[in-house]
């Protein structure tokens, strides 16, 4: 069981990263537009 | 633009000060992929522009570089879309701060609650003693931090609801997470083995959703009607002893002269300096024929001048023009619509003392029966926790949500947060019809070859005129002729050349014509008689015909135009009435208990539009129905109209059903709860089972046609 002492802040940190790059989206606007941006993929240029 | 390191921000700013500021359009046609490209494209080749950037989701354009909008304009106008320049400082203030913090604590409120979740399932599969213990304080470092920012929200409305002693669907969710939260803390330092950590986070993350949901709604009405005010500029032309000056329209003191251009709205009430003028009411009166006005006679805040340039002397600015009179009789008819109850209200109240009640029986039965308070705790805090208020906080938001972005991709922009669940209770329509049913369109005679066409279509584009503007539509398919030295007469009409030929537009009696109206003539040759009537708008008679529901049409123009609708669209018509003959007729529908739906546009219609159960404006409505309306119609065609009853009707439905779901669960898990069975894992499972059950029902929007 000591094991556990690694994985769960090994768990929480990664949950973390997710977390902050979830707020980074946030904070550059990347949910502005979402239908836009789902459009877009289709455009050739 | 926010920047990711303090000191960047001044590098974006720099830029956008050399681009010159962003114009801002909304393009309701917009639709598609291919549309992005097009406009983008097409506007880049402009000169002068530096960027164009589409906004799907909105259905707007912002632009950089030094642009004159009306060049813009004119651009998305030869590509196809109908563009409105919108006001770039009143959207800069309107950033939507609100909506951005509580999906920053959704998104914290699920990764915490994936966590708990995570260690949770450990403590379900088995784990004792010292093993569970450690995952129950692990579980509270994560938790308590969490519940006291994400929670916020809802602890806010339940104290300002306490405060005046009232309760709301806030007071018994914060109490559960609350309580669950700190019972959790209590059982977990003193190595009892059920704790609800994961509970009280899943209640907060689900119920965010459902607040982030409800917020999207609101801010998408709130921003509409921003977006509409945006729409009309409200400045003057003030004439000074140095020449015209543009002021604000708010500006402008009681005797000042303003010049109003041709085409142009009149902006404040006043008297006529100029010798003659010819006026358009239709959005005042409902009158169709353009009326002449003399020297002295009075004119009201919103006429268009359809003439040449002429001055008025302004007798009552702000607070006192007719409009705002007209606003005023708007405020009191719309208090009936105010003191609406929403569904989600109706069943909050039931639903917020039932909870409470039936926690608290739970606590004292099993104080009673066992004696052991800490049990009895758990059991109430159980029941609070599994009586499902995520599904009933998600029931109502997600279906509206959904409604509202179906009825937007239509070209509808719902402007009140009941509106939905009003339109769904019409059962009998009034129509306006000037600028509602019909619109002003000319004939193009049959024997025009394409270059007349291609010549009427240059000429027009160059004027304000609403016949011009009816012109540049009739001809949409041609290609307009490439004239040169075009100029516009004052009242008389716009001439060109065109390979050195003069070519003029204009009335029958400039162009030497034996016919009073409008005109083409070529070189010397005859002149060409274009005759302007009213047309229906596009998709009225299919639209009436899926309506399929009792109508009538109230108009104050002459009995002849309207006895001439009436025979096309077959339906009852009273002329000649007044802004307090439409109030009436709607009073007595009301009181022979119909709900009424109204659609209309001009001031006239505003506050019959203000009174009716619900109502729909076009968007070339005047600002003050337009403000009035639930409901802007964003497309020219109407045909679309009974898609928004349709979609008002199946969100009511869903709505309801979301209840019933919720409830059902309830029926279940309530008994578990009360007999003291229900363990932290059942609390999980019928919260998250529900929630997604009520979320997936509530997509089945998409389907309604």
């Amino acid at each position: 069981m000591n094991v556990l002492v690694i994985l769960i802040p090994v768990s929480l940190i990664l949950g973390g990263l997710g977390l902050v790059a979830f707020l980074w989206t946030v904070r550059s606007d990347q949910y502005d537009d979402d239908q836009g941006n789902a459009a877009r993929i289709l455009l050739d240029d | 633009m926010i920047s990711a390191c303090p000191a960047c921000a001044a590098v974006p700013l720099a830029q956008e000060i050399a681009a010159g500021p962003a114009l801002q359009f909304s393009v309701p046609s917009m639709q598609c992929a291919a549309c992005i490209g097009k406009i983008e494209r097409g506007l880049t080749a402009l000169t002068g522009v530096q960027s164009v950037r589409v906004n799907l989701s909105l259905k707007r354009v912002s632009v950089t570089g030094q642009v004159d909008p009306v060049f813009i304009t004119s651009g998305l106008a030869g590509l196809g879309f109908d563009a409105f320049p919108l006001d770039f400082e009143a959207l800069q203030t309107s950033r939507d701060d609100l909506g951005r913090a509580l999906l920053v604590r959704m998104a914290i409120a699920g990764f915490a609650m994936m966590n708990v979740m995570l260690l949770s399932v450990a403590v379900w599969s088995g784990a004792t003693d010292a093993t569970r213990d450690l995952f129950h304080l692990i579980s509270a470092m994560i938790a308590l931090p969490v519940v006291a920012y994400s929670g916020q929200p809802f602890f806010r409305n339940a104290w300002s609801a306490l405060r005046v002693r009232r309760l709301n669907m806030d007071v018994p969710i914060s109490l559960a997470i609350l309580l669950a939260a700190s019972m959790s803390l209590f059982e977990t330092l003193n190595g009892g083995e059920h704790a609800y950590f994961d509970a009280a986070l899943s209640l907060t993350f689900f119920l965010l959703i459902g607040r982030y949901m409800d917020h999207q709604t609101r801010s998408a009405a709130r921003s509409a009607a921003k977006e509409l005010t945006a729409l009309e500029v409200q400045t003057a032309d003030l004439v000074t002893a140095s020449g015209t000056r543009t002021v604000t329209a708010t500006s402008l003191c009681i005797g000042d002269v303003v010049l109003v251009t041709s085409g142009a709205r009149v902006p404040v009430d006043g008297v006529l300096v100029s010798q003659t003028a010819l006026m358009d009411r239709a959005l005042l009166t409902g009158e169709s024929a353009a009326v002449s006005v003399a020297h002295g006679d009075i004119l009201q805040a919103g006429e268009i001048n359809l003439g040449a340039p002429m001055q008025i002397r302004a007798t009552a600015v702000g607070q006192d023009t007719s409009l705002r009179r007209v606003a005023a009789l708007i405020e009191t008819a719309e208090n009936g619509r105010n003191s609406y109850t929403a569904l989600a209200d109706r069943a909050a109240r039931i639903y917020a003392p039932a909870v409470h009640v039936l926690a608290l029986v739970a606590f004292a039965g099993w104080i009673v029966a066992t004696g052991d308070v800490r049990h009895a705790l758990n059991v109430a805090i159980a029941v609070l926790i599994i009586t499902c208020p995520c599904a009933l906080g998600l029931a109502v938001p997600a279906v509206s949500t959904a409604a509202i972005s179906r009825l937007f991709s239509a070209g509808f922009l719902v402007k009140h947060a009941t509106a939905l669940e009003r339109l769904a209770e019409v059962d009998y329509i009034v129509f306006d019809k000037t600028g509602t049913l019909t619109t002003p369109a000319v004939v193009m005679p049959d024997d025009m070859t394409v270059q007349d066409l291609a010549i009427s279509k240059a000429l027009a584009q160059s004027s304000h005129h609403p016949l011009s503007k009816a012109i540049v539509r009739a001809t949409a398919h041609i290609a307009p002729a490439t004239l040169t030295d075009i100029k516009e007469l004052q009242g008389q009409g716009v001439q060109g050349y065109h390979n050195g030929r003069r070519v003029r537009l204009g009335r029958g009696a400039w162009l030497d014509g034996d016919f009073a109206g409008l005109g083409l003539q070529i070189g010397t040759a005859r002149m060409v008689p274009i005759i302007a009537s009213e047309t229906l708008r596009d998709g009225v008679l299919d639209a009436l015909k899926h309506l399929d529901l009792p109508s009538e049409i109230l108009t104050g123009d002459a009995q002849g135009p309207a006895q001439h609708l009436a025979r096309q669209v077959h339906l009852p018509v009273t002329a000649g009435a007044s802004p307090q003959d439409k109030l009436a007729r709607l009073n007595v529908l009301a009181q022979q208990g119909r709900t009424v739906l109204m659609v209309g546009d001009g001031l006239n219609d505003t506050a019959a539009l203000a009174s009716a159960h619900a109502s729909i404006a076009p968007s070339t409505a005047l600002e003050a129905s337009r403000n009035a309306a639930d409901v802007v119609a964003l497309t020219q065609s109407f045909v679309d109209l009974p898609l928004v009853i349709s979609v008002a009707v199946a969100s009511r439905k869903l709505s309801k059903q979301n209840f019933a779901i919720a409830a059902v669960y309830n029926f279940i898990a309530v008994p578990i709860a009360l007999a003291g069975f229900a363990t932290p894992l059942a609390a999980a499972l019928a919260m998250s089972a529900s929630s997604i059950t009520v979320i997936l029902n509530s997509q089945r929007m998409r389907c309604v046609k």
